[in-house]
């Protein structure tokens, strides 16, 4: 076994404990915690397989970005953490989670070229990126549209409207969109009947 | 001389499988999109062991594209998480009835 295989089978250890402990957490604060530890191992994986820039993406994105943001969207929550975590069906998920496991290792180990040792290879950082831009520019450009998009649809969602009078009786953001006159104009016709 | 493509795959799928449970048991919306991340992470690590097997970099195009598109997920879905907290006070997708009769 060489020194490589030693370091993936450590970091396979390491990622499938982590994940392991992430999924069967109440709390989601614990949860994001230790896959922030399922993810540095997997950008060292990354690292491992040969793709130095995709692990530090991994690092910068995935560790650092989306999981902070989970983080601080937990802390939002003006609930206390022991209510968010509530009740889990682990019964059938289970079942649905070994099915599929039985399904994916019958597959990879009834193709013989699941065998084939591979051999280490590095895509340097500036070949890959000249790659992308020559082959797939047309895909940078629409994910760049996609970000955009998400960017906007978050700011209309995360609007703060009127919170208040959302605990009983029909929301007033089921009647039609029409502004703020409106919706006042509705009530007041309301209060008049 | 690394290791068997299987055992990478295995790995993987061990992983996909981990948030397939976590997506389907948990009664909790922010830990639905934890299972969806960890399912996405899975698949990115399946990319870069094929990429890596067929000498191609087209695998890892794809993992960066699934960088992408998982951030643009888990915003917007965190953003729906709490636009429909702010709404119905919980995130337990049992709680969401107001449309029921």
């Amino acid at each position: 076994m060489t020194l490589y295989a030693a370091t993936f089978y450590l970091l396979g250890i390491v990622i499938l404990t982590a994940t392991g402990l992430a999924v069967t957490r109440r709390q989601p604060i614990h949860a994001v915690l230790y896959l922030i530890v399922a993810f540095l191992g997997t950008a060292a994986l990354f690292f491992l397989l040969g793709a130095p820039l995709l692990a530090a993406f991994t690092v910068i994105i995935y560790a650092g970005a989306i999981m902070i943001v989970v983080l601080f969207i937990i802390m939002l929550f003006q609930e206390s953490p022991r209510k968010i975590g509530m009740r889990s069906e682990w019964g059938p998920g289970l079942l649905l989670g070994v099915v599929f496991l039985a399904v994916a290792v019958a597959t990879i180990f009834k193709d013989p070229g699941s065998r084939i040792v591979l051999q280490g290879a590095v895509a340097q950082p500036r070949d890959f990126g000249r790659f992308l831009f020559d082959r797939y520019w047309l895909a940078v450009e629409i994910v760049s549209v996609l970000l955009l998009v998400a960017l906007v649809a978050i700011l209309h969602l995360g609007k703060r409207r009127d919170t208040e009078e959302t605990e009983k009786g029909p929301s007033p953001h089921l009647s039609p969109p029409g502004g703020e006159g409106r919706d006042e104009e509705v009530g007041y016709h309301k209060e008049g009947h | 001389m690394i290791v068997p493509l299987g055992h990478i795959f295995l790995l993987a799928g061990i992983i996909f499988s981990m948030g397939l449970v976590c997506l389907v048991a948990h009664r909790n919306l922010i830990m639905t999109l934890i299972g969806v991340e960890v399912m996405m992470n899975a698949a990115a690590i399946a990319f870069i062991a094929a990429a890596l097997r067929w000498k191609l970099m087209e695998g890892q195009a794809f993992v960066l594209f699934i960088l992408a598109v998982s951030a643009a997920e888990i915003s917007l879905g965190l953003a729906l998480v709490v636009s429909v907290y702010r709404r119905t006070g919980s995130i337990d997708p049992d709680r969401y009835d107001i449309l029921k009769w």
